[in-house]
């Protein structure tokens, strides 16, 4: 029992009850930011692994973007709770032993029948170096260089059709 | 050192809550937090696996899919505007025709 794997067990509660709060808290906006904390769990877990980078991003982009613009929309339809209305009968129930058997079944197939046993992560010691960011920024650059301009180029198409789809019609319909 | 098995383990779980969140709530929004979880916990297993393989791949893939997880939201939470300015609500059990 080392320090890595209590910090490990702990932080994996907060995680799982923090995402089963954003499923079952009534209020939406409540669930955003039982959302936000998961996130910034997750974070933790990144620099856990040694990546550093991509726990900066996950805050800036995920629980500082991301999840300020559902905040936003939120509050702008006033969508914080829905009327009740029909249900199936027994949906929660099925979905709950659905969700059961797909968790049960991941878990198998991906340790038991997928990763060798004894695989253990080391922890990374160069993750706060200068060395590591320059290494990442050099295979983003390199060989990646086609996939990052295609992102480019997708973000741009999103960035139009949330313009678009959101623009007021002049003068009613054309 | 915690074993790769455990990480995997726990994005298992959040990707499953994530997917049930899909399945039994009717608010659109709350539909795409749930799809935001599920990305975040195939990000968590590809970090962890491209720590264990002592790989940069991973990571940047998960930095790629990020920028993709964000344009989507941009798109989805557009079309959620629209649709509650048409039709004054949002329950999923109500889109029911594609005419708007």
């Amino acid at each position: 029992m080392n320090i890595d794997l209590i910090l490990f067990i702990i932080l994996a509660l907060v995680a799982i009850a923090t995402a089963l709060g954003m499923l079952l808290s009534r209020n939406a906006v409540y669930s955003a930011l039982f959302l936000v904390l998961n996130f910034a769990t997750v974070a933790v877990f990144y620099l856990l692994l040694g990546a550093p980078f991509i726990a900066m991003a996950q805050i800036t982009v995920y629980a500082g973007a991301i999840m300020v613009l559902f905040l936003f929309v939120i509050m702008l339809l006033g969508a914080e709770q829905l009327a009740p209305s029909k249900v199936i009968p027994a949906q929660k129930w099925v979905a709950g032993g659905l969700a059961f058997i797909l968790v049960a079944e991941t878990v198998y197939l991906l340790t038991v029948r997928g990763v060798p046993a004894g695989n253990i992560l080391q922890p990374a010691e160069s993750a706060n170096s200068l060395g590591f960011l320059q290494q990442m920024g050099m295979m983003l650059f390199n060989e990646y260089l086609l996939p990052f301009e295609i992102t480019s180029i997708l973000l741009l198409v999103a960035m139009v059709g949330a313009i678009v789809l959101t623009k007021q019609e002049k003068g009613g319909q054309k | 050192m915690v074993p790769v098995n455990f990480y995997i383990i726990l994005s298992a779980i959040l990707f499953t809550i994530g997917a049930m969140g899909v399945l039994v709530r009717r608010n659109p929004l709350i539909i795409f937090m749930s799809i935001e979880l599920m990305l975040n916990s195939a990000n968590l297993a590809m970090v962890a696996f491209s720590s264990a393989i002592k790989s940069f791949s991973g990571q940047i893939f998960v930095f790629f899919v990020i920028a993709v997880a964000a344009a989507e939201v941009g798109v989805g939470l557009a079309l959620i505007v629209q649709i509650f300015k048409s039709r004054h609500s949002i329950n999923v059990d109500e889109m029911n025709n594609l005419k708007g």
